[in-house]
């Protein structure tokens, strides 16, 4: 049995309800990656690798992206689930995001994602009936070959490839800043705080992240 | 030929006013879209000539942040306009993008629509300098307390953190603008009001880019410190006295900051505006 987590996320209508699953030691990537291929609409998902996630707020953050989006009417890519993983990029290269944020054969860390919408608002889409979260969650297991976590930060942690996220984000630059950074502020000044640093590490890769996807494409 | 006897006019029945078409004395402040969907209408924390500040949510209820939002200006050309707009969230935005990346105490940036014309950023919990520093130094003015020994080393602190903060945005290529007292915040909460001691600590965090820039002109890094010295001046003539510990600290900051220092004697000598003449 998976474990799916379903939250709304703030600022959206009622009714956009966010499913997410998150899993490793995938076994049938290439099934699934094919099956986006092939359009099959019974995977509509967004299927993201998970080793290049830094958190929860680091997910959802490119799912509110893709909603708005889609809201606005703004999509770039074929729908709110490709957009998912194209809100992750830093560029505006579609199909390189995908290649680096989607699921490809070879991945074995995945989180699933599936957006529900409204009833009211699928006149346009045959296929897009809201599902409920059961329904999901069958299909989940029924499907993917892996094992199930919660979608944490200790989990999606426990998968990330770091040194992979700050190149893709490009974030190898600043490296030598963070250590001065204290000494902006003095010493001493939260108290002892050492055995926080490695989470502090953490949160300001996410904030870094958050801030080249919010900028995606208007850099220079 | 008879005059005719003037009618008397009717009065025209007086039409009470059409508080629509005048307009309510407070006019209603814009809202972005994104707030469109939410129950409850969101807190406008401050209002400045360009931009609206609210403070909301980011993702998840637990997750506070504060919505910059620069409403369209009516009496802009639409193009022009949402042109300007563009412009400003998306430079502001790279600004506090680089400045945390790079160690820079700024707020993160959360989300932008430069369309709708709003950036999310980091809401930071703690009080701006201005109003920290005025009560502390209220409360030295009630204890009849001079400025001396213990109390001057702590006000001296600050000022030196301030300094190192500015320094290191200097450092990394970005001029503030607009550096007040107002502009810097120390975080932490409320209840470190209570404790005496603790009202001038926090880390300091600089705030509102709006008129932001990426410079490394000597020039643009000392009028930022002018623009602040005045500032002190003026919020806080009591302070004033140790605004020299901020520049001794901000000295030490980067490589190139006392070259910025004696520069900041030329401005001083004419003022923020650069001579036209020759």
């Amino acid at each position: 049995m998976s474990l799916l987590e379903t939250v709304q996320l703030e600022h959206l209508p009622p009714g956009y309800d966010i499913s997410l699953a998150l899993f490793r030691n995938v076994k049938n990537s290439a099934f699934l990656h094919e099956q986006l291929l092939a359009g099959n609409t019974e995977f509509e998902y967004a299927l993201i690798d998970a080793s290049v996630l830094v958190s929860r707020v680091h997910a959802l953050a490119a799912v509110y992206r893709a909603v708005s989006d889609l809201l606005g009417g703004r999509l770039r890519s074929r729908n709110v689930h490709s957009e998912i993983v194209f809100s992750l990029s830093p560029n505006n290269n579609i199909a390189e995001s995908f290649r680096r944020f989607g699921i490809t054969p070879a991945t074995t860390s995945l989180l699933v994602i599936k957006v529900s919408l409204p009833p009211s608002s699928t006149t346009d889409t045959s296929t897009a009936s809201p599902l409920s979260s059961p329904d999901i969650q069958a299909h989940l297991a029924a499907n993917i070959e892996g094992d199930s976590l919660p979608f944490t930060d200790a989990s999606i942690a426990s998968l990330t490839d770091v040194a992979r996220i700050k190149k893709i984000y490009k974030l190898n630059s600043g490296g030598g800043a963070k250590k001065t950074k204290g000494a902006v502020n003095g010493a001493g000044i939260h108290g002892g705080n050492e055995d926080g640093n490695n989470q502090d590490e953490v949160h300001e890769l996410e904030v870094a992240v958050l801030g080249a996807m919010a900028l995606r494409g208007s850099n220079n | 030929m008879e005059i005719e006897p003037a009618r008397p006019i009717p009065a025209p029945a007086l039409a009470p006013p059409d508080l629509s078409q005048v307009g309510p004395p407070s006019s209603p402040l814009p809202l972005p879209k994104i707030f469109a969907n939410d129950p409850a209408p969101p807190t406008l924390v401050t209002q400045g000539a360009e931009a609206l500040l609210y403070r909301t949510t980011y993702l998840l209820p637990s997750i506070a942040c504060a919505l910059k939002y620069r409403p369209s200006k009516p009496y802009r050309h639409p193009i022009l306009d949402a042109r300007l707009t563009k412009h400003r969230i998306l430079s502001e935005a790279r600004v506090l993008v680089k400045c945390r990346k790079e160690g820079v105490p700024v707020p993160a940036v959360f989300a932008l629509d430069e369309k709708e014309g709003w950036l999310m950023i980091e809401w930071i919990e703690g009080e701006v300098v201005r109003i920290r520093l005025n009560e502390w130094l209220q409360r030295r003015k009630e204890e009849g307390e001079e400025l001396r020994a213990r109390h001057e080393a702590v006000l001296k602190g600050l000022m030196a953190r301030i300094g190192s903060a500015i320094g290191r945005m200097h450092g990394v290529g970005i001029v503030h603008g607009d550096l007040t007292t107002s502009n810097l915040m120390l975080r932490g909460g409320s209840e470190d009001l209570l404790a005496d001691d603790k009202i001038l600590e926090g880390e300091v965090v600089l705030i509102d880019f709006g008129l932001a820039s990426q410079s490394t002109a000597d020039e643009d890094r000392a009028v930022d410190l002018y623009v602040l010295e005045r500032a002190f001046g003026s919020t806080h003539p009591r302070a004033e006295g140790l605004f020299s510990e901020l520049l001794v600290s901000y000295g030490k900051s980067f490589k190139g900051a006392t070259v910025v220092l004696k520069k900041l004697e030329d401005v001083r000598m004419r003022g923020r505006k650069r001579s036209m003449l020759g």
